[in-house]
């Protein structure tokens, strides 16, 4: 079974996009979208060798949340920084945040959402990955930056992946 | 049902499409205004998202209430470039701090060698 299905979850939701993209649980379609659910994850095994252990679904929901959230506000915030950027330019720069994070998959969710993020482009982890080089739109209190990031981002990630 | 939708739909489709473009154009007279490089590659994540989440819940909203049952397959679209969108943006910051330590320019060095450094 673990041979046949490497990412079960992959399979289901690629089975679901299927279903959701075509709009009809018809026969044919279901079986196509198992097809795909079947295969593909078959095909990329040799790209995803990490195997992924998640946990905590309260937490994942709470992130996604916080992460819609953001999102929204952050937005409000470049979108002015722009329209103010002849009276007050924004104060872009990078910064270091020290990471506890280790995870690679947890890793790679967290640049996701920092980059979905308007705001804050993720540029470079450390090949240790103990520090990761953030460049941020509008920056005021880098502490502060830092000490929210990790507690918004890092910490609900380390509980999920970790 | 007809083509004849009730005003309380009409209404936050048209405010949402609004805003959503809004959020586009606000992204792109960014994308013109900001001064360095990586400074210009923030503004374009307002049309990736909340411009995209816009258009995805008027669609939603306007689908659902044209055939009177959830049509929900547009949210695919913000799903699927939160998904993305990241790949293209890390790969554009990474090349642009690369070619910009190559050129001496002011960014910050490596932060994995400066760590080894350190601790040696």
């Amino acid at each position: 079974m673990k041979r046949l299905f490497p990412a079960p979850w992959l399979s289901l939701a690629l089975l679901l996009l299927w279903l959701v993209l075509n709009q009809s649980i018809s026969p044919g379609n279901l079986l196509l979208g198992a097809m795909l659910g079947f295969c593909a994850p078959l095909m990329m095994r040799k790209l995803r060798p990490l195997p992924i252990r998640i946990r905590r679904p309260d937490v994942i929901l709470r992130l996604l949340l916080v992460v819609c959230r953001d999102v929204v506000m952050s937005n409000l915030a470049v979108a002015w920084g722009v329209l103010n950027a002849g009276r007050r330019p924004a104060r872009s720069r990078f910064i270091k945040v020290p990471l506890d994070l280790r995870d690679a998959n947890g890793l790679a969710a967290l640049s996701a959402i920092c980059t979905v993020v308007p705001g804050t482009v993720w540029s470079e982890l450390a090949l240790d990955r103990s520090i990761l080089l953030l460049h941020v739109f509008d920056l005021d209190d880098e502490a502060l930056f830092i000490q929210h990031f990790k507690a918004t981002y890092e910490r609900p990630l380390m509980e999920i992946f970790e | 049902m007809s083509g004849e939708l009730s005003l309380w739909v009409e209404i936050p489709v048209a405010i949402l499409l609004l805003l959503s473009s809004l959020f586009a154009l606000i992204g792109a007279i960014g994308l013109v205004r900001m001064k360095d490089y990586f400074q210009r590659m923030h503004p374009p994540a307002l049309a990736s998202t909340l411009g995209a989440w816009c258009v995805a819940l008027a669609s939603i909203i306007y689908f659902s209430a044209l055939k009177s049952g959830p049509v929900l397959h547009a949210w695919l679209i913000p799903i699927l470039l939160a998904i993305t969108v990241p790949v293209t943006t890390l790969l554009l910051a990474r090349a642009a701090l690369f070619r910009k330590r190559m050129a001496g320019d002011d960014v910050p060095a490596e932060v994995s060698s400066r760590r080894s450094e350190r601790g040696s």
